[in-house]
């Protein structure tokens, strides 16, 4: 039952391998973890001498996925944004969009309520454009269950 | 890009010339600055302002820098459990919750208020003075929840604000009983509900068009609390909270209590104002599986606000030693009724703490609660807490029944703490 000298040795470079991979991949993760939680921090201090104003209030506010945003609005970037810019910042925030969830339906029935009782314009050819934009970006996440785990704690020493 | 964000200068804000100078040369350089044009241009409506290019005055001034933005326009602001600590909310404090475009230019001393409708006897025009000298001044404590309180917990998620835990307060309101004015106007026997009409203007910029005009029933406007208010905490109300004049029906969705008020109807059926119908404000008569479409006629009208609790100290994330004694504290509420026990949990609802609860300073006012705990070993807990009302109703652990708008969401507050 002795085992092939240069199997053996196969297997052992795999098992090696892999934790190697594990090892790196494990220090990736504790390294984003201080980096984000070293952001927040930087964001407390701020808070903290009073400079929050209402636009890093609102940017707060949106998760730090790391996808690039249009500094005016908070969009994600993407195909189809300057279309949904124009049309849908007019009458009110970006914010409204940027907190929703909704699929494809469900931002189509925003639009036609909107069209039907608010005095949004015919979108025309650019509906298509924007329906996929906000489907892509703005797309209900997976589901959490009925309470999810608290999340974005700010820890601190109480006095 | 810089240039969409211009920082209006008191004069511009102040001088209707300038200002609609400012507007005309942005409006003309506005798809330009975009970089895409609006296919449908010339279906705007005149005087649409984009949303940078807007000025509306900022009610983040005197708001704690700490309140969240949910909303710019509308303005849209809620508070952090933490900063709801005082027995009575200070201003700076409170959420905003905004349908329309907050009026500008109010005048005070022209300020008017009509009492109209089917079931009123007579119309009658009251100026602010005359409903300070004509009827006797009221002060309470009321409480004002937004409907939508807590709708970032439905699954699937329900459009609006997705408000947290914050949109709720509890202030000092000071006014003329509704009733002693519609009583002084005459009202008839087949009134059977009251609307409010306000000066906040559509989002959509057209100037008849009505934002919300939402109402109570009759019962609900005679009760002594259902205020006409001109001041909150002492002090004239700040604008974003309805200078000079709103409704306050403490313990109703607070779209009830309508701000910057300048005529009441009295009405022979239920008031069919803008959302008040649909499902805006309402809820499914009988339970529904999450995500089930329901037909209007199938929604009924929010009226009485669940019991809920809040913790708001300490704030979620603190860390202490294992021998500390954690006070705890918070507010609790119940609409319509009384709030009966208050109890928190540090193992996820196997056990219960009593809290000492206080009586409500008058009907619809909060109860501030508090406790002592002590925590067995280091690690990471949550603390939940769960009030229950006069009728026996306890706060759910689980997000309660799912409804197409994510209305009325009462689940426990609970915060995380650490033990060293």
């Amino acid at each position: 039952m002795n085992p092939n000298p240069s199997k053996y040795t196969q297997l052992k470079n795999r098992i090696l391998a892999f934790i190697a991979l594990i090892l790196v991949l494990s220090f990736g993760i504790f390294l984003i973890t201080w980096i984000q939680n070293d952001a927040g921090s930087t964001l407390d201090a701020d808070k903290e001498e009073g400079t929050l104003s209402a636009s890093d209030s609102l940017k707060l506010a949106i998760e730090q996925d790391g996808k690039d945003r249009d500094p005016e609005t908070q969009l994600v970037l993407g195909k189809g944004f300057e279309i949904v810019k124009a049309n849908c910042t007019n009458c009110h925030s970006s914010a409204l969009l940027i907190q929703n969830r909704f699929t494809r339906e469900g931002w189509k029935a925003k639009i036609e309520w909107m069209q039907e009782t608010q005095g949004l314009w015919p979108l025309g050819e650019s509906e298509d454009d924007i329906l996929d934009y906000l489907a892509e970006h703005y797309a209900p996440e997976a589901y959490v269950g009925r309470r999810a785990p608290l999340k974005d704690i700010e820890w601190y020493e109480l006095n | 890009m810089a240039a969409l964000k211009p920082e209006p200068t008191k004069s511009e804000l102040t001088n209707p010339s300038r200002r609609s100078f400012v507007r005309k040369s942005l409006l003309t350089t506005f798809s330009t600055i975009l970089g895409a044009d609006i296919v449908y241009a010339s279906f705007m409506p005149k005087g649409y302002i984009p949303v940078a290019l807007s000025l509306q005055s900022n009610p983040m001034d005197g708001k704690n820098p700490e309140m969240i933005i949910r909303n710019e326009k509308p303005w849209n602001l809620e508070a952090r459990p933490h900063l709801l600590d005082d027995a009575i909310t200070p201003a700076k404090n409170m959420f905003i919750r905004n349908n329309g475009l907050i009026p500008e230019n109010i005048d005070v001393d022209t300020w008017t208020l009509k009492i109209s409708g089917e079931s009123v006897v007579q119309e009658k025009t009251f100026t602010l003075a005359e409903l300070k000298k004509n009827f006797k001044a009221y002060t309470y404590q009321l409480v004002l929840e937004c409907g939508g309180n807590g709708r970032a917990g439905f699954y699937p998620p329900a459009s609006g604000n997705q408000w947290e835990e914050g949109a709720v307060a509890c202030a000092e309101w000071t006014g003329v009983r509704l009733k002693d004015v519609l009583n002084a106007v005459g009202i008839k026997l087949d009134a059977v509900y009251i609307g409010y009409y306000g000066a906040d203007k559509h989002l959509n910029g057209k100037a008849d068009e009505v934002v919300i005009s939402r109402g109570a029933p009759i019962s609900k406007a005679m009760q002594d609390e259902t205020l006409l208010a001109w001041a909150l905490n002492g002090e004239d109300i700040p604008l974003a909270h309805g200078y000079p004049l709103r409704l306050v029906a403490g313990g109703w969705p607070a779209s009830v209590s309508g701000k910057w008020v300048h005529t009441i109807v009295v009405r022979n059926k239920v008031h069919d104002g803008a959302k008040m119908m649909g499902d805006s404000y309402r809820v499914p008569k009988n339970p529904v599986a999450p995500g089930t479409k329901v037909p209007d006629e199938d929604m009924k009208i929010i009226e009485s606000m669940p019991v809920k609790s809040l913790i708001t100290f300490p704030k979620s994330g603190a860390m202490f030693e294992k021998s500390r004694k954690l006070g705890v504290r918070g507010k609790a509420w119940a609409g319509e009724l009384e709030v009966s026990a208050m109890e928190v949990s540090v193992d996820f609802g196997a056990t219960w703490v009593q809290c000492q609860l206080k009586k409500p300073k008058n009907r619809l006012a909060w109860q501030e609660w508090n406790v002592e705990l002590s925590f067995p070993e280091e690690g990471y807990y949550e603390i939940w807490a769960k009030a229950t009302d006069s009728k026996g109703n306890s706060q759910p652990m689980v997000i309660p029944g799912w409804n197409p708008k994510g209305y009325l969401n009462n689940s426990c507050h609970r915060i995380g703490v650490k033990v060293k």
